[in-house]
Protein backbone atom coordinates (compact mmCIF):
# COMPACT_ATOMS: atom_id res chain seq x y z
CA UNK A 1 0.00 0.00 0.00
CA UNK A 2 1.15 3.15 -0.75
CA UNK A 3 0.86 6.08 2.13
CA UNK A 4 -0.77 8.87 1.02
CA UNK A 5 1.46 11.53 -0.33
CA UNK A 6 3.13 14.48 2.00
CA UNK A 7 2.59 17.28 -1.14
CA UNK A 8 -0.51 18.21 -2.77
CA UNK A 9 0.22 18.25 -5.85
CA UNK A 10 2.55 16.05 -7.57
CA UNK A 11 4.13 18.79 -9.26
CA UNK A 12 4.84 19.96 -5.28
CA UNK A 13 7.12 16.93 -5.24
CA UNK A 14 8.99 17.28 -8.43
CA UNK A 15 9.88 21.01 -7.47
CA UNK A 16 10.82 19.88 -3.89
CA UNK A 17 12.77 17.07 -5.24
CA UNK A 18 14.40 19.16 -8.11
CA UNK A 19 15.16 21.90 -5.85
CA UNK A 20 17.34 19.64 -3.41
CA UNK A 21 18.83 17.96 -6.25
CA UNK A 22 20.32 21.20 -7.40
CA UNK A 23 21.27 22.49 -4.08
CA UNK A 24 23.19 18.75 -3.36
CA UNK A 25 24.79 19.05 -6.65
CA UNK A 26 26.26 22.34 -5.53
CA UNK A 27 24.47 24.73 -7.83
CA UNK A 28 23.25 26.55 -5.15
CA UNK A 29 23.60 26.15 -1.02
CA UNK A 30 20.72 25.44 1.22
CA UNK A 31 21.46 28.82 3.18
CA UNK A 32 21.11 31.02 -0.18
CA UNK A 33 17.83 28.92 -1.42
CA UNK A 34 16.39 30.12 1.92
CA UNK A 35 17.78 33.54 1.73
CA UNK A 36 15.93 33.85 -1.55
CA UNK A 37 12.75 32.25 -0.58
CA UNK A 38 12.54 34.14 2.86
CA UNK A 39 12.63 37.16 0.36
CA UNK A 40 9.37 35.84 -1.93
CA UNK A 41 7.61 34.91 0.73
CA UNK A 42 8.17 38.17 2.14
CA UNK A 43 7.21 40.11 -1.46
CA UNK A 44 4.16 37.70 -2.06
CA UNK A 45 3.18 37.87 1.75
CA UNK A 46 2.69 41.86 1.63
CA UNK A 47 -0.46 41.52 0.17
CA UNK A 48 -2.38 39.14 1.98
CA UNK A 49 -1.27 36.75 3.92
CA UNK A 50 0.09 33.04 2.56
CA UNK A 51 -1.67 30.03 3.46
CA UNK A 52 1.23 27.84 3.63
CA UNK A 53 -0.46 24.66 0.84
CA UNK A 54 -0.73 26.48 -2.93
CA UNK A 55 0.69 29.84 -1.97
CA UNK A 56 3.79 28.81 -0.57
CA UNK A 57 4.68 26.37 -3.21
CA UNK A 58 4.03 29.17 -6.05
CA UNK A 59 6.69 31.58 -3.95
CA UNK A 60 9.13 27.94 -4.01
CA UNK A 61 8.39 27.86 -8.02
CA UNK A 62 9.42 31.75 -8.29
CA UNK A 63 12.40 31.83 -6.10
CA UNK A 64 13.82 28.27 -8.06
CA UNK A 65 13.27 30.58 -11.62
CA UNK A 66 14.51 33.22 -10.18
CA UNK A 67 17.82 32.01 -8.84
CA UNK A 68 18.17 29.48 -12.41
CA UNK A 69 17.41 32.38 -14.56
CA UNK A 70 20.02 34.95 -12.33
CA UNK A 71 22.46 31.83 -12.38
CA UNK A 72 22.16 31.33 -16.42
CA UNK A 73 21.21 27.85 -16.08
CA UNK A 74 17.65 28.15 -17.21
CA UNK A 75 17.13 31.58 -18.52
CA UNK A 76 13.63 32.76 -18.24
CA UNK A 77 13.65 33.06 -22.24
CA UNK A 78 14.47 29.65 -22.15
CA UNK A 79 12.40 28.48 -19.63
CA UNK A 80 8.82 29.62 -21.25
CA UNK A 81 10.13 28.28 -24.79
CA UNK A 82 10.46 24.75 -23.15
CA UNK A 83 7.25 25.04 -21.22
CA UNK A 84 5.71 26.40 -24.36
CA UNK A 85 6.87 23.15 -26.18
CA UNK A 86 5.24 21.21 -23.76
CA UNK A 87 2.16 22.66 -23.89
CA UNK A 88 2.26 21.92 -27.86
CA UNK A 89 3.52 18.31 -26.96
CA UNK A 90 0.46 17.51 -24.60
CA UNK A 91 -1.78 19.25 -27.15
CA UNK A 92 -0.85 17.23 -29.98
CA UNK A 93 -0.43 13.75 -28.27
CA UNK A 94 -3.52 11.58 -28.50
CA UNK A 95 -5.05 11.31 -24.91
CA UNK A 96 -3.54 7.72 -23.11
CA UNK A 97 -0.16 7.90 -25.04
CA UNK A 98 2.85 9.62 -23.29
CA UNK A 99 3.52 12.67 -23.68
CA UNK A 100 7.40 13.67 -25.11
CA UNK A 101 9.25 16.59 -26.52
CA UNK A 102 10.01 16.16 -30.07
CA UNK A 103 13.99 16.13 -30.81
CA UNK B 1 -10.90 23.27 -17.10
CA UNK B 2 -11.25 24.52 -20.99
CA UNK B 3 -9.44 20.71 -22.63
CA UNK B 4 -11.11 18.36 -20.02
CA UNK B 5 -13.66 17.52 -22.30
CA UNK B 6 -14.55 14.21 -23.77
CA UNK B 7 -14.24 15.94 -27.29
CA UNK B 8 -10.74 16.75 -27.07
CA UNK B 9 -9.23 13.82 -28.39
CA UNK B 10 -5.67 15.08 -27.10
CA UNK B 11 -3.80 14.56 -23.30
CA UNK B 12 -4.72 16.60 -20.55
CA UNK B 13 -3.30 19.61 -20.40
CA UNK B 14 -1.17 19.81 -16.77
CA UNK B 15 -1.92 23.01 -14.76
CA UNK B 16 0.55 25.96 -15.13
CA UNK B 17 2.67 25.31 -12.32
CA UNK B 18 3.04 21.51 -13.22
CA UNK B 19 4.41 22.45 -16.93
CA UNK B 20 6.96 25.02 -15.55
CA UNK B 21 8.03 22.96 -13.27
CA UNK B 22 8.37 20.30 -16.05
CA UNK B 23 10.12 22.86 -18.45
CA UNK B 24 12.46 23.59 -15.74
CA UNK B 25 13.43 20.15 -14.62
CA UNK B 26 13.70 19.14 -18.29
CA UNK B 27 16.16 22.31 -19.35
CA UNK B 28 18.42 21.27 -15.93
CA UNK B 29 18.57 17.51 -17.40
CA UNK B 30 19.52 17.96 -20.43
CA UNK B 31 22.44 20.48 -19.37
CA UNK B 32 23.68 17.79 -17.00
CA UNK B 33 22.84 20.00 -14.00
CA UNK B 34 20.62 17.76 -12.39
CA UNK B 35 20.39 13.96 -12.18
CA UNK B 36 17.28 12.47 -12.72
CA UNK B 37 17.88 9.24 -10.51
CA UNK B 38 19.05 11.68 -7.49
CA UNK B 39 15.55 13.32 -7.83
CA UNK B 40 13.83 9.78 -7.78
CA UNK B 41 16.12 9.06 -4.49
CA UNK B 42 14.96 12.49 -3.47
CA UNK B 43 11.39 11.87 -3.79
CA UNK B 44 11.57 8.17 -2.41
CA UNK B 45 13.46 9.63 0.87
CA UNK B 46 10.75 12.19 2.01
CA UNK B 47 7.72 10.71 0.16
CA UNK B 48 8.29 7.24 1.88
CA UNK B 49 10.98 7.19 4.36
CA UNK B 50 11.12 10.15 6.33
CA UNK B 51 8.73 11.52 8.80
CA UNK B 52 8.12 12.10 12.43
CA UNK B 53 8.17 8.64 13.35
CA UNK B 54 11.96 8.99 13.12
CA UNK B 55 11.61 11.78 15.27
CA UNK B 56 9.52 9.97 17.74
CA UNK B 57 12.20 7.19 17.87
CA UNK B 58 15.24 9.57 18.86
CA UNK B 59 12.46 11.07 21.62
CA UNK B 60 11.61 7.58 23.15
CA UNK B 61 15.17 6.79 23.52
CA UNK B 62 15.54 9.98 25.09
CA UNK B 63 13.27 9.31 27.33
CA UNK B 64 14.74 5.83 28.45
CA UNK B 65 18.11 6.05 28.00
CA UNK B 66 19.39 9.31 30.42
CA UNK B 67 22.53 9.05 28.96
CA UNK B 68 21.62 9.43 25.27
CA UNK B 69 19.34 12.30 26.61
CA UNK B 70 22.53 13.95 27.88
CA UNK B 71 23.99 13.16 24.45
CA UNK B 72 20.99 14.54 22.58
CA UNK B 73 21.04 17.73 24.41
CA UNK B 74 24.40 18.36 24.25
CA UNK B 75 24.80 17.36 20.53
CA UNK B 76 21.89 16.44 18.83
CA UNK B 77 23.49 16.09 15.46
CA UNK B 78 26.13 13.65 16.91
CA UNK B 79 23.25 11.83 18.98
CA UNK B 80 21.12 11.03 16.07
CA UNK B 81 23.36 9.46 13.84
CA UNK B 82 24.15 6.96 16.05
CA UNK B 83 20.16 6.19 15.30
CA UNK B 84 21.50 6.27 11.49
CA UNK B 85 19.72 9.89 11.28
CA UNK B 86 21.21 12.70 9.34
CA UNK B 87 20.76 15.66 7.69
CA UNK B 88 21.17 16.05 3.83
CA UNK B 89 22.20 20.03 3.56
CA UNK B 90 24.41 19.41 6.62
CA UNK B 91 22.69 21.05 8.82
CA UNK B 92 22.98 21.13 12.21
CA UNK B 93 20.14 19.66 14.89
CA UNK B 94 19.34 21.46 18.36
CA UNK B 95 17.17 19.51 21.00
CA UNK B 96 15.17 21.47 22.87
CA UNK B 97 13.36 19.34 26.37
CA UNK B 98 10.78 20.95 28.01
CA UNK B 99 10.92 20.86 31.55
CA UNK B 100 8.16 21.94 34.18
CA UNK B 101 9.73 25.61 34.09
CA UNK B 102 9.84 25.79 30.07
CA UNK B 103 8.01 24.57 27.33
CA UNK B 104 9.99 25.21 24.02
CA UNK B 105 8.21 25.81 20.43
CA UNK B 106 9.66 26.16 17.08
CA UNK B 107 8.92 28.34 13.79
CA UNK B 108 11.07 29.19 11.10
CA UNK B 109 10.31 33.50 10.61
CA UNK B 110 12.36 33.26 7.59
CA UNK B 111 10.84 30.45 5.11
CA UNK B 112 9.88 26.83 6.76
CA UNK B 113 13.35 25.58 7.96
CA UNK B 114 12.43 22.51 9.50
CA UNK B 115 14.11 19.37 11.06
CA UNK B 116 13.31 17.41 7.80
CA UNK B 117 15.52 14.35 8.30
CA UNK B 118 13.53 13.69 12.00
CA UNK B 119 10.41 15.08 11.11
CA UNK B 120 9.89 14.77 7.00
CA UNK B 121 8.00 17.82 4.89
CA UNK B 122 6.14 20.49 7.23
CA UNK B 123 2.18 20.28 7.83
CA UNK B 124 0.77 23.10 5.83
CA UNK B 125 -0.06 25.37 9.16
CA UNK B 126 3.96 25.40 9.72
CA UNK B 127 4.58 26.88 6.64
CA UNK B 128 1.50 29.55 6.49
CA UNK B 129 2.30 33.44 7.19
CA UNK B 130 -0.08 33.08 10.15
CA UNK B 131 1.96 30.85 11.82
CA UNK B 132 5.08 32.45 11.79
CA UNK B 133 4.18 35.81 12.04
CA UNK B 134 2.36 34.95 15.36
CA UNK B 135 4.57 31.88 17.21
CA UNK B 136 6.91 34.42 18.08
CA UNK B 137 4.34 37.32 18.88
CA UNK B 138 1.67 35.54 20.65
CA UNK B 139 2.80 31.91 21.55
CA UNK B 140 0.37 30.93 24.35
CA UNK B 141 -2.79 32.08 21.79
CA UNK B 142 -1.12 29.63 19.24
CA UNK B 143 -0.87 26.80 21.95
CA UNK B 144 -4.30 27.11 22.91
CA UNK B 145 -5.78 27.68 19.05
CA UNK B 146 -3.89 24.32 19.11
CA UNK B 147 -5.86 23.06 21.83
CA UNK B 148 -2.74 23.08 24.58
CA UNK B 149 -2.84 25.22 27.52
CA UNK B 150 0.09 25.64 29.61
CA UNK B 151 0.39 26.05 33.51
CA UNK B 152 1.15 30.01 34.56
CA UNK B 153 4.29 29.03 35.79
CA UNK B 154 5.97 27.19 32.67
CA UNK B 155 7.28 30.02 30.24
CA UNK B 156 7.22 29.38 26.68
CA UNK B 157 10.41 29.44 25.07
CA UNK B 158 10.39 30.54 20.89
CA UNK B 159 13.37 28.83 18.81
CA UNK B 160 13.65 30.51 15.57
CA UNK B 161 15.26 27.91 12.60
CA UNK B 162 17.39 28.66 9.90
CA UNK B 163 18.84 27.05 7.26
CA UNK B 164 22.04 26.17 9.56
CA UNK B 165 20.29 25.25 12.54
CA UNK B 166 16.83 22.86 12.67
CA UNK B 167 15.22 22.34 16.61
CA UNK B 168 13.43 19.50 17.56
CA UNK B 169 11.54 19.73 20.75
CA UNK B 170 12.01 17.20 23.37
CA UNK B 171 8.36 16.79 25.17
CA UNK B 172 7.40 15.57 28.78
CA UNK B 173 7.27 12.30 29.01
CA UNK B 174 3.69 11.89 29.61
CA UNK B 175 2.50 10.58 33.58
CA UNK B 176 1.90 7.36 33.63
CA UNK B 177 3.81 5.94 31.13
CA UNK B 178 6.36 4.15 33.50
CA UNK B 179 7.50 0.82 32.01
CA UNK B 180 6.32 0.91 28.30
CA UNK B 181 9.08 -0.14 26.24
CA UNK B 182 10.52 2.16 23.46
CA UNK B 183 8.49 0.95 20.42
CA UNK B 184 5.11 1.98 22.90
CA UNK B 185 6.66 5.11 24.24
CA UNK B 186 7.50 6.43 20.82
CA UNK B 187 3.71 5.71 20.09
CA UNK B 188 3.13 8.51 22.39
CA UNK B 189 4.85 11.11 20.54
CA UNK B 190 2.92 13.06 17.89
CA UNK B 191 4.50 14.94 15.19
CA UNK B 192 2.88 18.64 16.94
CA UNK B 193 4.59 17.48 20.34
CA UNK B 194 8.42 17.93 18.52
CA UNK B 195 7.58 21.00 17.58
CA UNK B 196 5.93 22.42 20.46
CA UNK B 197 2.38 23.34 19.59
CA UNK B 198 1.31 19.65 21.29
CA UNK B 199 2.05 17.49 23.96
CA UNK B 200 3.24 14.08 23.82
CA UNK B 201 0.72 11.58 25.01
CA UNK B 202 -2.31 13.66 23.50
CA UNK B 203 -4.44 12.27 20.80
CA UNK B 204 -2.41 12.59 17.26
Amino acid sequence: MTPPSRFDEPWQAQLFALTVAMSEAGHFTWSRWAEAFGATLKAMGADRPLDGGADYYAAWLTTLEGLLDRAGHAPVDEAEATKAAWERAYLATPHGQPVRLPG
Amino acid sequence: MPHDHPDHPHSLLPSDPALRVKALETILVRKGLVDPAAMEEILDTYERKVGPHLGAKVVARAWSDPAFRDRLLADATAAIAELGISGRQGEHVVAVENTPNTHNMVVCTLCSCYPWPLLGIPPAWYKSDAYRARAVREPRKVLAEFGVTLPDGQKVRVWDSTSEVRYLVVPMRPKGSEGLDEAALADLVTRDSMIGTGLAGASR
